[in-house]
Formats: C-alpha cells, structure tokens, sequence
C-alpha cells in the first residue's frame, strides 16, 4: 500500500461560471491528521463533497490507497465555460456516488449534524451494518439471516462501548446535547469501518471545554481505530494541537501549507484568515 | 415479559379474531352490512399499509397507488374468468385474445408481480425525482395507466372500458382476512430487517443514508416495487369482492382516500394504518350512510341531509384530523402487545417500538 491515502490532483470544481475550488492539490499520509482551514466560501466543504462523491468534479482526480476513484475532464456545456489548467490532462471520467466511496472505506460527518432523527443512538449506528449484509432481500425480509442480524447488533454494541456511549443507547439521536450528538455522528463515521475519515468542522458551536473534549477523542479514534484524519476545522486551538500539517484555501487556492508552526508565520495565511495582530 | 409469551399471545389473538369471524359467518346472513364493511377494511389495510411503506417509511410521497391496484384487479379479471364465460364477458372483442383461466391464488400473485413490474418501469425516470414533484408524477403516471387500460385497441385483452366480470370469487371474509394479513405481515417483517432500517435512514436523512453506504436509487426502487407489488395484490382482492371491475373506478379520488386513511392512521405507523382503514370503512360505507338519504322525522324533513352530504361531513373530519390531530391516531407509534403489558405494568420504556401487525 501506498503511503498517502488520500491524493487529490488538480481539483477543480466550476458551478456554471463560479470556481469555488481551483486547481487543488494535496496529499494526506496514512495515520495522519490533516486539517483544511480556511475563510468562509473559501470551498473546503466543497473539497470534501469532491472527495466524497457528493458532487463530480469539474477537472482533476482524486486517489485513494493508490487507486483513483474519482475523475472527470470539462465535458458537454462545461467545455466552454471552463477557465482553467490542466483541461486536456485527464480523460477519463469516473463518478461514483457517495455510497460507493463509503464502501471503499471513506467515512465522513457533516457540517450541520445528519443524524437520523426518528431512531436511537443504537440505530443510528447499526445502519452502517446494512452495507455489510450478505443477505438478500427476500432472506432479510423473511427474518433468515438470524445470525447476520445478531452479528450486525453485537458489532454496533462493541462500537457503542469502545466510544463510551452506552450509556445513551437507547436514547433519540437528536434529544442528545449538541457535544453528544457530533460524538455519535463520528461514532457512526466509524461504524462503516472507513481507513480515512473526513470530519467536516466537527467542533462548530462547541465551547472551549467540549473542544477540549473533542480534541482527545479524535486524538483517541485516531490511535484505537488505525484512521487517518482529514479535517476541516475552524477552532484554531484544536487546528494546532493535533494537526501533524495544514493546508490552508482561500477563494478556492491552495495559499499555504505545512506543520501547524510554518502556517501560523505565513504572511499570507495570516491577512487572509488569522488576522493581523494589532501591536499594542 | 418474555418474547417467546408476546408470540404466543399474538398468536392466540389472531386466533381469536379469526375464529370470532367464523361463527360470525355461520350465525349472521351473509348480505349482513358487517361483513361489507369487514372485507373492505381487510383490503384497504393491505393498500394502505402498502402505501405507508413508501410515504411513512422510505419517505417517498407518491400517488400512484390507484394505478397499481388497477393493474393488480385487471391482471386477476383477465386471467381467471373461466373460458366458458370469456365469449359473454367479451362481447365486444370476440371473446378476447386470452384463452385460459388461472387458479385465483397464482392470479393474485401475478397480479402484484404485474404491478411490481410496471413500478419498476414507471420507478426509472420518475424516482430521479423528490416530494412533491415525485408525487405529482406518480400521480399523473397512475392516470396514464389508467387511460392504457381504457384504451379500446387493447379490448382484446383488458375489454377497453367494459365489465371484467364472472370470474371467480371468495366469498368468506376470513379469506380477505388471512391474505391481507399474510401481506401486512410480510410488510412488518421487511421494515424490521435490515432493509428496513436502511428505508428508514433514507427517511430521515438521504444524504446521510448516502454517506452510510445505502445505494439511494437501488432502495428507493426497491421500495417502491413492493409497495407496488402489495397495492397489486390489494387490487386484485378488491376485484374478487367486487366481482366486477372497471377501470374507471381507479381514478385518483381512490388515491387521497388509501392517503386519507394513512394520514389518519399515522404516517409511519403499520397499525395505526389498519385501524384507521376499518374505521374509514365504518364510517363512509356504513354509520355516515344515512347523511346521504333524505329523512322525514314525522312530516319534518331533515335538513341537509342528501345525497352527496357525507362528502361534506367527511371533508370537515378530515380538517379537524389535520389541525388538530397531525400525527393522526398512532403518530409513529405501533400498537403491540407488548406495549399494553407494559403500559398496564407501568413499566418504562425509553423508546417507543413497534410490535406485530395485530392483523
């Protein structure tokens, strides 16, 4: 296997005319934690929605484990509008959808908490069973695969105890406190077995002591489950401490990026998303 | 309790039930109102639990329930009326194409096998689509199938806008019982599995379910298969109780009754379904009656009361269901056993779970 997990080439993503990512280029390396800051608008989330097949990217390609799993070119209408690099450099276009990219092993959260609101922290996690499944339809539906069923339930069980969340399993998803809730939304990233999991701003709206919290258990998952951690994030406190590099995006380019110490210096990161220090 | 007493009791219930309704048979005549009623309510649990597959547990609003049920009640009219009779049924036709009679029980499976395949087909472009726009495309694709059937170079086969009758039938109430009970229990069985919970991610959150592994476009479509295939083989029982069918009965007003019926029962409640549909039934075929036959009390004549008044009745029910009571009668909750138990015991229980179809 490859030392970098995830390797994204010349993304760039066009909405009709607005670029929101352009020519993008970074890697992230096995048991890493690489975080992705930025302003707002900048088109982090937009990166992760590339990575993750929400959306097909405009031109580029992205590989993972060594394999590229998505590309695409300027096609059709886009051919025309596309203001670019790189437009004759990929040929192929491959775009999976966002089930196919989990069951390659990319987990991710979201932004806005998704939990499924209707079923317990339990079956929130027990979902990710379901991509697992040998059984068929007519056997699942027909109650034949007791044992895949119990195997199924036990290991949501385990995870619900390795993350220490027993004690709210039966409780509904979204009656949880704000911390609990994105706990259990990584909890569930997990359960789908991913190698590399994609945390998009998983400490927004939290305080200074969940943060802390936070900043221990992605530390934690990251040791226990083998992950390699590509994030977003905002809180800078929790950026620094455990990111091993950062790239920084601004209107969609790539400005910085290196150990969270070179970033903090950059110049440029600095008046276009730290702020300058005002000299007392 | 025990799982192993649940199930023993819910059988015995079951058993209950069905025997009540045979000594009722034996001891009431058999044009009695109740048995009306009772039959009725059997299919439209099965149609409207069908529905709440798709509209309460995968999340897909779709209208199209009348169509399929259409092609479930014409599949069993074709395929069972005896060959004897098809040169009477056929009049206009020379005695239609088809030349063979089926065993109801194999016609009523092709019926919903029938109508899963025109899901299928319908499924491809139109589950591309979400909410309101899926439902009004459903809905439109209903009234294309029926406009099919109707279709007179088509006679041969469906008798264009003609009778299908003659062919044959159950008379006995426990037999719309057992069918219809086999398939709600078909029905909990799957929303229980693993397939179950993955129609209920797809529910809550679809780009989450996407994100959880779910194929969307292979469970949707699943999903609307089999609520077809169920609303087919409903179809093809209320041709049988019918004993005569017309494609012009399925017109999309038979549609907002099956949703009239899951709204009142509760959206995403199996049970809450089959009650709501026996007292729909009750009402509209039976208690209500009387609004719409005018009365003299003495040489006072009522007013009000004419034809086309329960209409009105039921429209101001409908309004006060949805105001006041939006959930309806179950929410999302499921009448079980278990839950009276616990209720009667006043134990606590942390979430609300569904049991059997006391069907």
């Amino acid at each position: 296997m490859s030392e970098n997990v995830l390797k994204i080439e010349h993304v760039t993503m066009q909405f009709g005319g607005v670029v929101a990512v352009d020519d993008l280029n970074l890697e992230v390396n096995r048991n890493e934690i690489v975080s992705l800051i930025g302003p707002n608008g900048a088109g982090k989330t937009t990166a992760f929605n590339v990575v993750t097949g929400v959306y097909p990217p405009t031109n580029g390609n992205v590989s993972f484990e060594g394999n590229v799993i998505v590309e695409n070119h300027p096609r059709g209408k886009m051919k025309k509008l596309y203001h670019g690099d790189h437009a004759d450099r990929y040929m192929k276009s491959l775009e999976p959808t966002p089930d196919k990219i989990t069951k390659l092993g990319i987990a991710r959260t979201f932004q806005n908490i998704r939990l499924f609101k209707s079923q317990t922290v339990f079956e929130n996690i027990l979902i990710a069973e379901h991509m697992r499944r040998t059984s068929n339809l007519f056997t699942a539906a027909l109650h034949l695969n007791g044992a895949e069923e119990r195997a199924m339930h036990k290991e949501a069980e385990k995870l619900l105890a390795i993350l220490e969340l027993e004690d709210v399993r039966d409780d509904m998803a979204t009656s949880l406190p704000y911390g609990k809730q994105r706990r259990v939304e990584i909890a569930r990233a997990l359960a789908t077995k991913p190698s590399l999991l994609l945390l998009d701003e998983p400490a927004a709206g939290m305080n200074p002591q969940e943060t802390m919290e936070l900043t221990d258990f992605i530390g934690r998952i990251r040791d226990d489950f083998h992950l390699t951690i590509f994030m977003i994030e905002h809180h800078m406190d929790l950026v620094m401490e455990i990111s091993d590099r950062v790239y920084v995006l601004d209107f969609g380019k790539l400005i910085a990026q290196g150990t969270p110490q070179e970033v903090q210096q950059n110049p440029h990161v600095i008046s276009a998303y730290l702020g300058v220090q005002e000299d007392e | 309790m025990s799982k192993k007493t649940e199930t023993i009791i819910n059988v015995l219930l079951i058993g209950a039930l069905l025997l009540v309704l045979f000594i009722l048979e034996k001891t009431l005549p058999s044009t009695h109102m109740l048995f009306t009623v009772l039959k009725k309510g059997a299919i439209y649990a099965l149609v409207a639990v069908s529905m709440n597959l798709l509209n309460g547990f995968t999340g897909l609003f779709s209208l199209g329930q009348a169509g399929f049920m259409l092609v479930g009640a014409y599949t069993y009219g074709v395929l069972t009326i005896p060959v004897a009779e098809r040169a009477n049924v056929y009049m206009y036709f020379d005695g239609g194409l088809i030349q063979f009679a089926l065993h109801p029980i194999i016609a009523i499976i092709l019926a919903g096998a029938l109508a899963g395949l025109f899901a299928y087909l319908i499924g491809l472009p139109v589950l591309r689509l979400k909410s309101d726009y899926l439902a009004i495309a459903t809905l439109g694709f209903a009234e294309i199938i029926r406009a099919i059937f109707q279709w007179d170079k088509l006679g041969p086969i469906t008798n264009g806008s003609n009778l299908l009758r003659s062919y044959p039938s159950y008379k006995s109430v426990l037999f719309y019982f057992v069918a219809a009970g086999l398939c709600i229990a078909l029905i909990v069985m799957l929303i229980n599995s693993t397939y179950g919970r993955a129609f209920k991610a797809i529910r809550d959150d679809e780009v989450a379910a996407e994100a959880m592994g779910i194929n969307l476009a292979h469970h949707k479509r699943i999903a609307f298969v089999i609520s077809s295939f169920f609303a087919g083989v409903s179809g093809a029982l209320l041709a049988m109780y019918q004993t005569s069918v017309q494609a012009a009965m399925f017109k999309s007003a038979m549609t907002y009754e099956i949703l009239l019926i899951v709204v009142i029962g509760g959206i995403g409640s199996i049970t809450g379904s089959c009650i709501s549909s026996f007292l729909f039934i009750i009402l509209s075929e039976w208690l209500l009656r009387f609004l719409d036959t005018e009365t003299y009390i003495g040489d006072f004549h009522v007013p009000l009361l004419r034809s086309g008044f329960r209409k009105v009745v039921f429209a101001v029910l409908i309004m006060i269901v949805v105001l006041f009571f939006r959930k309806g009668i179950m929410g999302t909750r499921e009448f079980s056993v278990r839950g009276i138990y616990n209720k009667l015991t006043g134990k606590k229980k942390k979430a609300e779970k569904g049991g059997g179809a006391n069907e």
